[in-house]
């Protein structure tokens, strides 16, 4: 059943917060979700109706109360710590609605950072630095992709939003992760950045084949995607493929 | 960034990024090392300099045949009227039968240094007109140089003790008249004489001492003195001086002699001593817990403070250990940097106050000498601490959930 070539499979999926408590809350009710490879997805739904819940526990940041979850063909339900933030690293990329760079690190590090951890320092300096040199190589790949060319020394607190916005979809994409989960990556920015970003995004699929969730208010938004999932209340409302994608 | 690993990247981001926190902590960690060290480092000097001066010329233990003691005619019962009234004998010039033999096993004893054979008696200096009673001390020079120093103590002249020559104290010379390479005689008490000519003038710490302290060949002194082939003491200096008292315990145990280290004859210093060691070992322990304490509770508001970020580094792949180890580190390099400018900071100190801090004799009461081995100890040991005092603000750290951390 997991093995049909899904990237993503859930499957009777809950979420209890407060499980077995007096003030005990489920606010996901059985979600079955299937997410294909290299699909552009939006999920869209009124505030409170569990979308970021959904989106952590995709992203293994939480984990379901029931139900199973698949992640490339491996039931990942009851993964450990270690494993979920292993899986984390080598499969998903995340980019949140403020951007969350670290403060204390250039443009260029900040996109670099997924790549050294777990980047361990081994017996043999020279091959150790070589594999830092590609890192950084690849992430100032990246921000010129994005457009960033001169930014690389810059502090995030030097950057304009949609620029620091760019840096986390970079900084997202180093490790050219299978699933990119996106939480109102243009919740805080204008029209005009909000556009530039959402076409990144877009080229990004479609030259790479990542495939992104991508977590909206914004209708124009979800009218440019391949597929919108809306949620309400917990449960799936709506799924169903974007008839006239908006491009 | 990337040579360094993920870890320490980070952790020196975080501590750099704090600035006015990391700035606070480093400093009182360094202030906490350096009083320690500073303590540490004026109570050693002081210390060594109270010992050398109430040791002076004296060995740390020395092995004396016996006193010859008068047995009560009645003894025993203790309810039994006690008839005689016991008069202590007047002590004879006693000596040690066989010394090479006790010498060599001395020697063998464990903690023992170096063993010297003095033959040593009281005589009369004689020069022209001047007499004046002093102490012989005959010796072998090359022996009795490993266990007290007077090459420290040379003050004119050159140390050399051929058959013949004497070295003696700088007041006795005044006493007697002499000067660098005058002859003098010595008459001892059993009415022998012999004449010797001074190769040095000695310093030996106490003006009693330098008044009275004649040292010679061990022959001429044993001939002087009426003991050919015999000797009266034998000088021994330990490795530890603060442990003199279980060395001469040691040498009681497995010899008849009379043993008496320098520990017996100068208990009250020794106490002092002793207890200067105990409140300084107390002051040192609270400020270690203090710095601890300072340092894990500014780690505690940094995790906090950094809640967000490590919420993102989780989220991105670090895993646990990996944010342990970040802030475990953090404690590392604050400790490690608070040893090194808090001894840099001790040394000015230390300097300061070497200038300041004088003895009886106007000289310095310690002297500066870097202390490197201190400073290694010191810095080892402000690492340990600041690993420790991280161990609960890291655990912190590890156990934030991630997605509560970047809610926020």
């Amino acid at each position: 059943m997991a093995d049909d070539g899904a990237l993503v499979r859930l499957q009777g999926l809950r979420k209890t917060y407060n499980e077995g408590l007096p003030n005990a809350e489920e606010v996901l009710h059985g979600i079955e979700l299937a997410i294909q490879p290299g699909e552009f997805t939006a999920l869209i739904g009124p505030s409170g109706s569990g979308k970021s819940t959904l989106l952590n526990i995709l992203g293994l940041l939480e984990r379901g109360s029931g139900g199973s979850y698949h992640l490339a063909g491996r039931d990942v339900t009851d993964f450990e710590d270690d494993e979920r933030t292993h899986a984390r690293h080598e499969m998903l990329g995340f980019i949140f609605q403020f951007h969350h760079l670290l403060p204390a690190f250039t443009a260029l590090e900040n996109v670099m950072l997924p790549g050294l951890i777990g980047h361990r320092r081994g017996r043999d300096g020279r091959s150790n630095a070589r594999a830092a040199a590609g890192i950084r190589a690849r992430a100032a790949e990246l921000l010129d992709a994005v457009g960033l060319h001169e930014a690389y020394d810059k502090k995030p607190g030097e950057l304009s939003g949609g620029m620091q916005q760019r840096v986390a979809i970079a900084r997202a994409l180093v490790r050219a992760p299978q699933l990119v989960l996106a939480d109102e990556p243009t919740g805080n920015l204008d029209t005009h950045s909000s556009d530039s970003i959402f076409a990144l995004l877009r080229q990004f699929n479609r030259e790479r084949g990542t495939a992104l969730l991508i977590v909206t208010h914004d209708p124009r938004l979800a009218a440019r995607c391949d597929r919108i999932v809306e949620l309400v209340d917990g449960r799936i409302a709506a799924d169903q493929p974007n008839a006239v994608v908006v491009v | 960034m990337t040579a360094l690993g993920f870890e320490l990247t980070v952790a020196l981001r975080f501590l750099r990024e704090g600035r006015m926190q990391t700035a606070l902590i480093i400093g009182g960690a360094a202030i906490g090392v350096a009083v320690i060290f500073f303590i540490t480092s004026v109570l050693t000097g002081v210390q060594g300099d109270l010992i050398r001066r109430v040791t002076g010329a004296q060995p740390h233990v020395v092995v004396k045949p016996p006193e010859e003691t008068v047995a009560p005619l009645i003894a025993g019962r203790d309810d039994a009227p006690r008839v005689a009234a016991v008069q202590a004998r007047p002590q004879r010039l006693t000596t040690i039968d066989g010394w090479p033999a006790l010498a060599r096993a001395t020697e063998m004893t464990d903690g023992v240094f170096a063993v010297a054979p003095v033959a040593s008696g009281s005589a009369l200096g004689i020069k022209g007109d001047a007499s004046r009673s002093v102490v012989v001390v005959g010796t072998e020079l090359e022996r009795y140089l490993r266990v007290v120093r007077l090459d420290e103590k040379v003050k004119a002249g050159v140390l050399q003790l051929e058959p013949g020559d004497a070295l003696i104290g700088i007041e006795l010379a005044k006493d007697l008249g002499a000067v660098l390479g005058d002859r003098f005689r010595v008459q001892s008490a059993q009415g022998t004489s012999e004449v010797f000519r001074i190769r040095a003038l000695l310093d030996l710490g106490s003006r009693e001492l330098n008044r009275r302290y004649v040292y010679t060949d061990l022959r001429a002194a044993q001939s002087l003195l009426g003991i050919p082939g015999r000797i009266t003491n034998l000088d021994v200096a330990v490795r530890d001086i603060m442990r003199a008292d279980e060395v001469a315990g040691r040498l009681r145990a497995q010899s008849g002699q009379l043993i008496e280290s320098w520990i017996q004859t100068n208990n009250q210093v020794f106490a002092a001593i002793n207890n200067q060691n105990i409140m300084t070992l107390l002051i040192r322990t609270f400020i270690t817990i203090v710095v601890a304490l300072g340092i894990a509770s500014v780690l505690v508001v940094s995790v906090v403070q950094k809640r967000k970020e490590i919420g993102i580094l989780r989220a991105v792949g670090a895993t646990r250990r990996q944010m342990l180890g970040v802030f475990l580190l953090q404690g590392v390099m604050v400790g490690i940097g608070g040893a090194l400018l808090g001894s840099g900071l001790g040394l000015m100190l230390v300097s300061l106050f070497s200038r300041i801090l004088r003895n009886a004799e106007g000289q310095p009461l310690f002297s500066l000498h870097f202390d490197f081995g201190l400073i290694g100890i010191v810095t080892f040991g402000a690492a340990v601490l600041g690993l420790l005092a991280a161990v609960l603000p890291a655990r912190n750290a590890a156990r934030l959930d991630p997605a509560q951390a970047i809610r926020g």
